[in-house]
């Protein structure tokens, strides 16, 4: 009989491995994060409810219209009026740190697997691992990597959500119509420019598609990254799960559906006005 | 010194292309070489001139490498042997930098589909190979209007290329290629995608903007019809090969091959031949100075009824009818000049068959073909045009 192929041990040696050699790099990953969700939640908290309800609002009126930003106005009141504003405010400033380190990282990732052939033949079958793999399981080396808390569910967070802002980064790129780069060539652009001035805007609405859903899986990953500790709405819900309250559970549930559907509205017409 | 030169290009793609390359020069077909190496051969030894101010038609069916070799000469394909020089530099084998410069100063390309960024206006599409080059921003704007103003889209500026119709966007197309004002014009199939009327309309403002601009014009077509209209010579290719270099008449006159006969076989020709295709020489003519005696006898030997006069260095001073040579003998005049007809109509060589006819079926006299100084050059009778033509169809046919 074929004995057991040792593959979680491998990767166990692999993480213990990391934990030990890669301190640093992870210190200063941890510093970074740490920073950006911490000031972001600050200062969403250190404004009023009343305050950040309007400037939402007016945000949600320039970019999406009236009826987005009615909408808005109105569901921010909503987790307002439940009590959950605190934990929603975290949440909020988590999936926006998570979004904007997943996109530092994913659209130049992007962008190099549309120039090279081999770069987009190794990273792509990693994309598909990675969003196959069910997400829980990122949040066991997170945890070696980065102990306890928001920081370690973020990075969880940010490499479950990269994908989609790495695959249609790529995509667009490579779909803007040959005849285009051609063009950008003949005139005599430097590849910077030839990226900047035409690759880049023309791919924008594709890229902005995948901003998107960069933002939609954050959201569903800082709630399950709860349960390695990170604060915010998962949180609620998680307390839910343990004391089978279902009030508690489906007001954190609720809110994080209003969250979902108003960056959702709001970054898919910012899309549509890039395009 | 001719502008650009083609020296012995090939583009083979694939990976072998060295392996494939050497098959080629050893004279194995295309086919064999696709099944031996998986590599396709694009341009295969294509040499060629084009001098300054000309317009060079490379013309051939889809699929016949010609825009292959279009873009070898701004290597947006780097070719696989051979040379490409632009005013004497080997295009082909210099470092990036230098690359950018020549597409930036001396080169401007007009494509198929347009390929106009959507994303900016209609100036700042003109303005694009400027803006590349670093030049400052209200310099370039100035610019690009100015050459917007010349394609007569000068309204349009501020709108985005979408909403404009076909013919306009490849006029922008154009002003595109024209605002770093480049020596060297390569256009892509340029007006193909446009339908008829708006084609034709382009092809006569190109013309027309040649002859102030005075560029050097490379123009690939599928287009018999357009090439002749367009160019000054034609290279016709076939399998990524040159089969023929001419101009227009040459090409239609004196087929190299069966291919290009076929080609030209149902081209109309009347609108390619020109006077000077089916004129007449002026062997008979008389002097100022000639009286009518002389002039009626020449005209009696030859058997006609009227005889053009010409003067001491053949210019075209009119024209004398048998009948008033006859009047001026009887009124005892030395001269012919008070009968001469000096209104009669007046043609130069390069006037298109087209419009000769109903201009012979209109006169009631022999239209003269006359140069720049008024010299003559022929003579065109209702039959030699008819002549011209037949002789010409049937030549093509047959060969």
């Amino acid at each position: 009989m074929i004995p057991k192929i040792p593959v979680g041990q491998w990767v166990e040696w692999l993480v213990d491995w990391a934990t030990i050699n890669l301190a640093p790099i992870f210190g200063v990953i941890k510093i970074i994060i740490k920073y950006l969700v911490d000031n972001l939640s600050g200062a969403f908290l250190f404004l009023p409810p009343v305050v950040f309800i309007i400037l939402f609002f007016l945000l949600a009126w320039y970019i999406a219209g009236l009826r987005v930003a009615i909408g808005t106005g109105v569901g921010l009141f909503m987790l307002h009026n439940l009590d959950i504003w605190e934990p929603s405010m975290h949440t909020l400033a988590m999936v926006i740190s998570a979004t904007i380190v997943a996109l530092f990282v994913g659209i130049p990732m992007g962008i190099w697997t549309a120039r090279s052939n081999t770069a987009s033949r190794i990273i792509m079958p990693l994309l598909d691992f990675m969003q196959t793999m069910p997400p829980f399981v990122y949040l066991i080396p997170a945890v070696f990597f980065f102990g306890i808390g928001t920081v370690p569910g973020l990075i969880a967070t940010v490499v479950f959500a990269m994908p989609p802002a790495i695959r249609l980064t790529g995509l667009g790129i490579r779909q803007v119509p040959v005849e285009l780069v051609e063009a950008a060539e003949a005139f005599g652009s430097t590849q910077y420019q030839k990226l900047v001035k035409v690759q880049l805007p023309v791919a924008m609405p594709t890229i902005m598609a995948g901003v998107n859903q960069c933002i939609m899986l954050s959201l569903s990953m800082v709630v399950i990254a709860a349960m390695i500790g990170a604060s915010g709405l998962g949180k609620e819900v998680l307390r839910g799960i343990q004391r089978l309250d279902v009030s508690t559970g489906f007001e954190g549930g609720l809110a994080i559906v209003i969250i979902a559907i108003i960056l959702d509205r709001i970054t898919q017409n910012l899309s549509r006005k890039s395009n | 010194m001719s502008k650009v030169s083609v020296k012995n290009l090939y583009k083979i793609f694939g990976e072998h292309s060295n392996r494939a390359l050497k098959m080629l020069q050893e004279g194995k077909s295309k086919e064999e070489i696709l099944q031996a190496t998986k590599s396709t051969v694009g341009v295969q030894n294509v040499s060629f001139d084009v001098n300054a101010g000309e317009t060079f038609v490379l013309m051939g069916l889809s699929g016949s490498g010609k825009s292959t070799l279009l873009r070898c000469i701004n290597r947006l394909i780097q070719p696989t042997s051979g040379q490409v020089l632009i005013d004497d530099e080997d295009i082909t084998t210099v470092d990036e930098a230098t690359l950018r410069q020549v597409r930036r100063v001396k080169l401007g390309m007009v494509f198929q589909r347009f390929a106009l960024f959507p994303h900016r206006t209609v100036l700042d599409n003109v303005s694009y190979g400027l803006e590349v080059q670093g030049m400052e921003k209200n310099e370039r704007l100035a610019k690009a209007t100015e050459v917007l103003e010349v394609v007569g889209l000068k309204e349009w500026e501020n709108s985005m290329p979408d909403q404009l119709s076909g013919g306009m966007q490849q006029r922008v197309g154009l002003a595109r290629a024209l605002a770093s004002d480049p020596d060297i014009l390569l256009m892509d199939e340029a007006f193909s995608a446009l339908d008829p009327l708006i084609r034709k309309g382009m092809q006569d403002e190109l013309l027309s903007l040649q002859a102030t601009l005075n560029k050097t014009i490379i123009f690939v077509t599928h287009d018999l019809d357009e090439a002749l209209k367009i160019g000054d010579r034609i290279a016709l290719m076939k399998d990524g090969a040159i089969i023929q270099i001419g101009t227009p008449e040459g090409i239609l006159t004196n087929p190299a091959d069966e291919y290009v006969a076929k080609f030209v076989e149902d081209v109309d020709m009347s609108k390619v031949l020109t006077a000077e295709g089916v004129m007449k020489k002026p062997d008979t003519v008389v002097t100022t100075k000639d009286g009518p005696r002389h002039a009626l006898r020449r005209m009696k030997e030859n058997g006609i009824s009227s005889i053009f006069v010409v003067t001491k260095d053949r210019r075209l001073a009119g024209l004398i009818l048998a009948d008033d040579a006859l009047r001026a003998i009887e009124e005892k005049k030395e001269t012919l000049d008070d009968f001469i007809i000096k209104d009669t109509p007046r043609v130069p060589p390069e006037y298109p068959l087209s419009d000769l006819i109903p201009l012979v079926a209109d006169s009631r006299y022999p239209i003269a073909v006359v140069n720049e100084q008024e010299k003559l050059l022929g003579i065109i009778v209702r039959g030699s045009v008819l002549a011209g033509m037949v002789r010409r169809g049937g030549e093509a046919v047959d060969s």
